[in-house]
């Protein structure tokens, strides 16, 4: 009987999870009204309880562990505060967004729960704290105005944090990434991350000129080079990418893009003949079962796992992900693959994706140049990081040893992840306030909208300055064939 | 109306960055789940089948494992369960494919082990799955039909009699595996009751778990004329030219080099040094031959490389370089010296002889079906590399078509079929009088094709008196007579 509600289970969960996928696309249509898309963001969080329900009642038939039951509900009240929460307070936030966030710690508990019951409960906790702490953030970025004027600060802060840690973080696993701070560790490559997209932002904000650019990079580069240092090759990927996008975005200049990438190949190249941290990640890549007994086990295990699980997944608890090394950080999308089946893997895909094109549809809505490089650097930030680990993790690209955002064990993680959420949140809420004021006053023009925008901002000091900076860029009329949709405004591409 | 135009002008291209960005990274996630498709669908078996995959055990506890059958329809392997649900894996015909389909307990060997993945999955029509899933019954598991020829491989095991040795046969236009048979052997019905004696046993000469046939490394003994004659070849187009007299012994260094059973063969050219294998006529064409190119031919051919097969092999030695002394080059060059090769390996390179000079993959595993019969999954033959070109394959097939028209592989001429191939006596001690037997060859008809057969027996003496038989009963049985 166990046995039979495992395997049915593993159909009713992938449906259930392709569903909730399903609405995360069919909200981004242009033509649907506000009852629908609010009607479909409640589905999905239909599919939400029903999977989470479906998924905990597998594992406490499989397990017969009564705690299950006591930390199931713990969860579903976690999710239900969320929702209260946005629901009440910031209303005009994308559902979207907080759905996704819900749905994605919702199959991490899941996840780690099935590996490991304590590890579980540690992260429920960490993320509940974060959630709180992170609550506030969505309102201070939409009133506070000051984030941009602290390029210098951000500068210093993050290269300070990350040599420190070079120098004196533990060194887990061959790469120097963490300290301990009064007994909780603390991987300080995760918050920086948000910090020097503040940084390059405010940057850019202040001015593209060719000396500007040149101290960001130089700035930026330095951030790399002691990520490099410190072996931590994931996350100095991450910055470089983060930067050469926003560096393109804001100068418009293809030929810095490609340039850039065409020095991070070289680069690559050189760092690949220079460390041996990073030969050994390419041989395991290259031929992993070869070198089974030492670099390539923990991608052969991983590849074990995603091939034995096939399209349907073994069940939860029927796998043996427990067989990869790390699998509760870096590999956890192989577990997921292993037991919940292929087809939710790529589900879970397509909702990061999703979550990408939120961030990156408020960076286009955005008038205010210094929330557009912010969203745009963070959407890339979390992009990239999806890549990263999903592309290690099934042998596209080597390992990098990443955590997938959200889904992952660790704290540091979780609490940045959902700090870019909420950065994320507050640019929605800004960009809503500032429509809701054009609309009261949808025909006096230009003066009109600077002023709204100035007062979306909070500064009226800046009322002057901002506008005549990016003069020419703040005029344009919300175009035809922009839709309300999901409570905000999304407009073409192009 | 100017401004307006200049306006959205600026506002389109304001986002564009923007979309660039958006649809490169829609790029990356959408080549991403390709891959993971590309994966599951194309490469996961690689993986899924490794030995060192663990999870493939806990398959067993929800299916039934499948059969193996033959490619004649005869059941190799089967589970039986019994009414309390006890299983037992029951093999009819005991040891006969011991080391071809392998065994289940302690371990796996052979296809019970490099086929479980196939044999534990279950293709059974889906509502019948939810059935037994809602019983809690197992479901029954897919079925292995291999190339194997249950005719064939009595044939090879009764040739054998009760000899040490091996005998492989290939099919040379598909690489299919017909028959594989290594002696000693063991019952894989027994074995789980027998296993402690059988670790127990150390002597190298019993060892009936090794199967001789991929994994015997052999003295080549003068079936490696046949890589001595095609190097010849390459070096000499003149080789119609090529005069030696045998006056039945030749001195090298300190060594001196007999022809067998201190035969004189006098005056003789290639074919005939060839037909007869005639040894001091080899060692001189040996003493002439580019060492260094020797050596890159015969890597060519597969000695010191991997072998594309499933089975657990050894590969092949053979340690000449530009730097070895004359000695061990005529010693070499005879099939003698350090040189080694195993009897699927001499297969390999019979049939590619006789496909034209074009190895095929051997494979054993002809497609897998559910348990009703329906085919699950097919395995087509595919070219593995050109091992020589067509007019040196077409060379090499006269020369081996003479020894058995005039030379030791008498006994297969005037057969309903049109036999080649090469004897050899390989010397494995000092006593000279020991010798491992050798045939590897070819035969076929108009209606059903060529097969290429290659027997060893351990010290069973002459090739010619001891092999060949064991080969002709396997032709004659292939060919019906």
């Amino acid at each position: 009987m166990v046995h039979l509600i495992t395997e049915l289970s593993k159909y009713t969960m992938i449906i259930l999870f392709a569903l909730y996928t399903y609405q995360c696309f069919s909200a981004l249509r242009r033509d649907v009204d506000p009852e629908d898309q609010a009607w479909k963001f409640r589905k999905q969080v239909i599919y939400l309880y029903l999977f989470h329900l479906n998924a905990y009642a597998v594992l406490f038939l499989s397990t017969k562990n009564v705690d299950l039951l006591k930390f199931y509900l713990e969860q579903a009240a976690f999710f239900a505060a969320i929702q209260l929460c946005y629901g009440i307070f910031y209303r005009r936030a994308s559902k979207l967004v907080v759905n996704n966030m819900c749905m994605l710690m919702c199959i991490g508990f899941v996840m780690l729960t099935r590996l490991s019951y304590d590890h579980a409960v540690k992260q429920f906790w960490i993320a509940v704290i974060s959630a709180a702490l992170t609550l506030l953030i969505p309102f201070s970025v939409s009133r506070v105005r000051a984030f941009r004027n602290l390029s210098w600060l951000y500068a210093l802060l993050g290269i300070t944090l990350l040599g420190v840690v070079a120098v004196l973080g533990a060194v887990s696993h061959g790469a120097k990434l963490s300290f301990s701070v009064a007994g909780i560790s603390v991987q300080p490559s995760e918050f920086i991350k948000i910090i020097f997209v503040f940084f390059v932002a405010s940057m850019f904000y202040e001015s593209t000129e060719f000396a500007q650019v040149v101290k960001a990079t130089a700035v930026a580069g330095l951030h790399v080079v002691i990520l490099v240092l410190s072996r931590d090759l994931g996350a100095a990927l991450i910055f470089f990418v983060a930067y050469m996008v926003m560096l393109y975005v804001a100068t418009r200049k293809l030929y810095y893009f490609a340039g850039g990438l065409l020095a991070g190949a070289a680069a690559s190249v050189v760092a690949y003949f220079l460390f041996n941290h990073v030969r050994v990640r390419v041989v395991a890549w290259q031929d992993p079962l070869a070198v089974f007994e030492n670099e390539g086990n923990q991608i052969s295990n991983s590849l074990f796992a995603i091939g034995t699980g096939g399209w349907f997944g073994m069940g939860l608890n029927q796998g043996m992900p427990y067989k990869i090394p790390e699998v509760k950080q870096d590999f956890i999308f192989s577990a997921i693959s292993e037991e919940l089946g292929g087809i939710f893997a790529i589900c879970l895909i397509l909702v990061c994706v999703s979550c990408f094109l939120m961030f990156l549809n408020i960076a286009m809505q955005m008038k205010d140049f210094f929330y557009k490089l912010v969203a745009l650097g963070l959407g890339t930030i979390y992009g990239f990081q999806i890549f990263l680990s999903v592309g290690g993790d099934i042998k596209f690209i080597p390992s990098t040893g990443v955590t997938l955002p959200l889904v992952s064990y660790g704290g540091s993680s979780l609490l940045s992840t959902l700090i870019i959420f909420a950065v994320i949140q507050g640019l929605y809420l800004m960009r809503e306030r500032a429509l809701e004021e054009e609309e009261r006053r949808p025909k006096r023009g230009r003066a009109a909208r600077l002023e709204a925008e100035g007062r979306a901002g909070g500064g009226a000091p800046e009322r002057e300055k901002a506008p005549k900076k990016r003069a020419g860029k703040r005029k344009g009329r919300i175009k035809s064939h922009e839709k309300t949709i999901h409570g905000t405004k999304v407009q073409d591409i192009e | 109306m100017k401004r307006r135009s200049t306006e959205r002008k600026s506002r389109t291209s304001n986002n564009r960055e923007f979309a660039v960005i958006t649809y490169l990274f829609v790029g990356i996630f959408i080549s991403l789940m390709g891959y993971f498709a590309y994966f599951q669908v194309f490469r996961s078996e690689d993986f899924i089948n490794s030995p060192y995959n663990a999870r493939l055990n806990t398959f067993s506890e929800h299916v039934v494992r499948g059969e193996i059958r033959s490619a004649d329809g005869k059941t190799l392997a089967q589970t039986v369960v019994g009414e309390d649900g006890s299983e037992t894996r029951y093999y009819p015909y005991g040891n006969m494919f011991a080391h071809a389909v392998g065994y289940d307990s302690n371990g796996k060997s052979g296809i019970e082990s490099f086929g479980n993945f196939n044999l534990l999955r279950s293709h059974a029509f889906f509502l019948e799955q939810a059935v037994n899933g809602l019983k809690g019954d197992k479901n029954q598991g897919d079925n292995i039909v291999t190339t194997l020829d249950q005719g064939l491989q009595e044939a090879a095991y009764q040739a054998l009699g009760d000899r040490r040795g091996a005998i492989v046969a290939l099919e040379p236009s598909t690489g299919k595996i017909l028959t594989m048979v290594s002696k000693p052997d063991f019952d894989p019905n027994t074995i789980a009751s027998e296993w402690d004696g059988i670790i127990a046993d150390t002597d190298g000469d019993n060892s009936v778990l090794v199967n001789r046939a991929t994994q015997g490394l052999y003295p080549p003994g003068s079936t490696f004329k046949i890589l001595t004659t095609l190097e010849y070849l390459r070096e000499n187009p003149d080789y119609q030219n090529y005069t030696h007299e045998c006056t039945g012994s030749i001195t090298v260094g300190s060594t001196e080099i007999h022809c067998y059973e201190n035969s004189v063969h006098g005056t003789e050219g290639l074919e005939e040094s060839f037909a007869k294998s005639c040894n001091t006529s080899y060692a001189n064409i040996g003493l002439g031959l580019d060492r260094a190119a020797f050596a890159k031919f015969c890597k060519s051919l597969l000695f010191e490389e991997d072998l594309p097969i499933a089975y657990p092999y050894k590969s092949s030695r053979f340690e000449l370089d530009a730097g070895s002394t004359d000695e061990e080059v005529a010693q070499t060059a005879i099939g003698q010296g350090k040189t080694l090769v195993t009897p699927m390996h001499m297969a390999m390179v019979t049939a590619a002889i006789a496909n034209q000079g074009v190895l095929m993959k051997p494979y054993v595993i002809d497609h897998t079906e559910n348990y009703k019969g329906v085919t699950v999954k097919e395995y087509a033959p595919s070219q593995y590399r050109t091992l020589l070109g067509p007019e040196e394959a077409a060379k090499m097939q006269e020369f081996l078509s003479l020894v058995v028209s005039e030379g030791t592989g008498s006994a297969l001429s005037g057969q309903i079929y049109q036999a080649a191939g090469k004897t050899g006596s390989a010397e494995f001690s000092n006593n000279k009088g020991e010798s491992h037997a050798w045939f590897t060859g070819y035969a076929s008809t108009a209606e059903k094709g060529t097969i290429a057969v290659t027997v060893i027996v351990e010290n069973g003496g002459s090739g010619s008196s001891v092999a060949v038989p064991a080969a002709k009963q396997v032709f004659d049985r292939y060919f019906g007579q």
